[in-house]
């Protein structure tokens, strides 16, 4: 038994990871270009959210609500770029956080006017409801090896484009020299915002993945974001490799940390005290595990290039 | 200069009037409300501001015949606000009545400023233990219930029912100790396992997969909001629904199912009433909450559409004189109004007197979701620590 339910949680590990993975993504890969730090990340993944409940329930299709949603978010996301973020790429970090907080704070309340305050619910679609049997007795919802399945795709991807397209190229070349790829004819402006439109589509992509497992409602990005900062911070700040190694490492650490950290414990102490300091420490070590990074790695493990 | 003149005049002579009348009944009856507008956890707040100003409404905006003014504030789910926007209730708009707010340590922070202005509180949510027991007060009435009962409820009924083997799921916060303990109090068979989660958890799969292996006979949990729409569909969906009976308190309620839809269907709660209730006025408050606000209500507005019934009897029992505390207390305590659940009564503490029920998550004809009584748990149940309070003994 104890078997099958490790081999279980590892999956369940994997899959939070993945979840991680895509909204990360999103956020390394506009901090690390464009070094610029964006905080409304997570509020971009819960409008996402709502746009794929609005559009399934308008179309009664999950997959149509997804096509919908996907271009929807980018829109929203050039929006907000040339609205407010175009505006605060010279300034200083200081001056980033703050106004992207603020939109955090601006987009909770408008999408509590629009869509009122009370959780909303996407529904799985028929297809992928069902559970597959992984071993005797052991189910998986087929739903999750779908994320699974999405988060590689997308990370095959972004990994492919990003190291052999010429767009690629010249991402990586505005991240490192702006002005010079500026001066060879490019224009930086609008590569940065087809960077910020994707990194908001990559953001929108992962809220609507996951509406169907979680609620969706007003702020449901604000912890998401902590963890995927915890996630960039871990890989590398800008590294895509770094957000997907990290990413799938946090999922684990965490998960199996909720799980069998009390049962480890066990062994050393009473079961009491075990269970007990098995669950105040379950949810630190993620924590635990970025401050070590830090302190051996302080740039992370996968630095990106300057 | 001259308009100047005639604004004094009038106000002298208002206050000339006022003079006469000292005696006569309020000519305007203040109520604070406080409740929780902002933030995740705000449905809930919507939910009893609009069952309290349905009621007042429905009286044509009057409270005991006389005009009523409600003051709606916010207190954003934090005791802080709370506590200053109260302060600002009593000192500034010198309220008559403090009714407020959903949350249970909102309460106990708003509980000091409220009671020791001797201004009567009522509260249409939360009712804890420490102010049913020691720290009970003359000027403090709940119309909801005493915390502890509706977890009390799923245990009782998973005894009934002779379940052998339970695990209990919730948050590692006081409120979800508490809710172990009102479980525990009442169930006497074998506890597999306590699993704590983190506040504010999104993905359960870790936990629903310890579940699967332990193959209890029952879940209880206590999840609320956010977390309780996660639980329900992931429990749904790692295929447990069958296999093992949904027991929970505030997990699965009007304000969650437009969410959690079809995958709560059959899920049990605990209630003092729900939607279906079958009397009069009951189904009357429901046409006309639906009809107003296009969602079901859940208790929460039922027992704000109380609280505003309560202070409607009362103010009338003493004829609108609101200057004699102890008439006003004796008119409270009476509860003489036709309580949406039947049968309401106080206890000596200001808390309720009422019966419970386990309830069962269903999907009406018209395609809306709401929780549906399913069997009587506790008759007339008072709260466990009424004793510890001296109130009138």
């Amino acid at each position: 038994m104890s078997t099958t339910l490790l081999v279980v949680q590892t999956l369940n590990g994997l899959q939070f990871g993945i979840l991680l993975f895509l909204i990360a993504a999103g956020l390394t890969l506009v901090f690390g270009v464009m070094d610029f730090v964006n905080l409304a990340h997570g509020v971009q993944y819960m409008i996402g959210a709502y746009l794929a409940a609005t559009f399934t329930a308008l179309t009664g299709n999950f997959l149509w609500g997804l096509l919908l949603a996907l271009p929807t978010a980018l829109v929203v996301g050039i929006i907000l770029e040339v609205l407010v973020f175009r505006h605060l790429y010279e300034r200083d970090h200081l001056s980033q956080v703050l106004a992207t907080f603020g939109v955090i704070l601006f987009l909770n309340e408008a999408v509590k006017l629009i869509w009122g305050a009370a959780p909303l619910g996407v529904p799985v679609p028929e297809m992928l409801s069902g559970n597959v049997v992984l071993m005797d007795g052991v189910l998986y919802p087929v739903y999750r090896l779908v994320i699974i399945g999405a988060g590689l795709a997308v990370a095959l991807l972004l990994y492919f484009g990003v190291n052999h397209t010429r767009v690629g190229m010249l991402v990586r070349a505005g991240a490192s020299n702006p002005r010079m790829v500026s001066a060879l004819g490019v224009n930086i402006g609008r590569l940065f915002m087809i960077v910020f439109g994707f990194g908001a589509m990559l953001a929108g992509f992962a809220g609507i993945m996951v509406a169907p497992i979680l609620s969706v409602e007003p702020g449901m990005g604000d912890n998401l974001l902590i963890l995927a900062m915890v996630v960039i911070v871990i890989g590398g700040i800008g590294s895509i490799r770094g957000a997907f190694i990290a990413a799938l490492l946090i999922g684990l650490v965490d998960t199996l940390g909720r799980s069998f950290f009390g049962d480890l414990l066990r062994l050393f102490m009473p079961a009491a005290t075990a269970s007990q300091t098995g669950r105040a420490i379950a949810p630190m070590l993620i924590y635990i595990l970025m401050a070590a990074v830090l302190f051996f790695r302080p740039a992370g493990l996968f630095p990106a290039r300057r | 200069m001259r308009g100047l003149k005639k604004v004094l005049l009038s106000a002298v002579a208002f206050a000339a009037l006022g003079g006469v009348a000292q005696a006569a009944p309020a000519e305007k009856v203040k109520i604070g409300l406080v409740t929780t507008l902002t933030g995740p956890s705000a449905v809930l707040g919507q939910q009893i501001r609009d069952g309290f100003l349905l009621s007042v409404q429905q009286n044509g905006g009057k409270i005991g015949g006389i005009e009523a003014e409600v003051i709606v504030v916010d207190d954003e789910q934090k005791p802080d606000v709370a506590v200053n926007r109260v302060r600002g209730l009593i000192e500034r708009d010198k309220v008559d009545f403090v009714v407020g707010p959903v949350f249970s340590n909102i309460a106990v922070a708003m509980f000091k400023p409220v009671v020791q202005s001797e201004t009567f509180f009522i509260s249409p949510n939360s009712g804890t233990s420490n102010f049913a027991g020691r720290d009970c007060s003359p000027y403090y009435f709940v119309t909801s219930y005493q915390n502890d009962q509706m977890h009390g409820v799923l245990g009782k009924h998973a005894q009934n029912e002779g379940l052998k083997r339970v695990v209990l799921m919730v948050p590692n916060y006081q409120a979800g100790k508490d809710s172990v303990a009102g479980f525990k109090r009442h169930y006497e068979g074998e506890i597999v396992d306590e699993i704590y989660t983190s506040l504010g958890q999104l993905d359960f799969s870790a936990e629903l997969a310890r579940i699967a292996a332990l193959q209890p006979d029952a879940l209880f949990t206590f999840m609320p909001g956010g977390m309780g729409v996660n639980l329900t569909k992931q429990f749904r969906q790692a295929g447990l629904a069958d296999k093992v009976k949904f027991l929970s308190a505030f997990t699965v309620d009007e304000t969650t199912l437009p969410a959690q839809r079809d995958d709560a269907v059959g899920f049990f709660g605990g209630a003092n009433w729900a939607p279906d209730f079958d009397n009069e006025q009951s189904k009357a408050f429901v046409a006309a909450y639906e009809a107003a606000f296009d969602n079901v209500p859940g208790t929460y507005a039922m027992q704000a559409f109380d609280a505003a019934q309560l202070l409607d009897s009362a103010v009338r029992g003493v004829g609108g004189d609101l200057s004699d505390k102890d008439a006003v207390r004796a008119a409270l305590m009476k509860a003489d109004f036709p309580s949406l659940r039947g049968e309401f009564t106080f206890n000596h503490n200001g808390y309720p007197i009422q019966d419970f029920y386990l309830v069962k998550a269903a999907k009406r004809e018209d395609g809306k979701y709401q929780t549906e009584i399913v069997e009587k748990i506790f008759d007339d149940y008072a709260d466990d620590y009424a004793g510890q309070c001296r109130l009138g003994s």
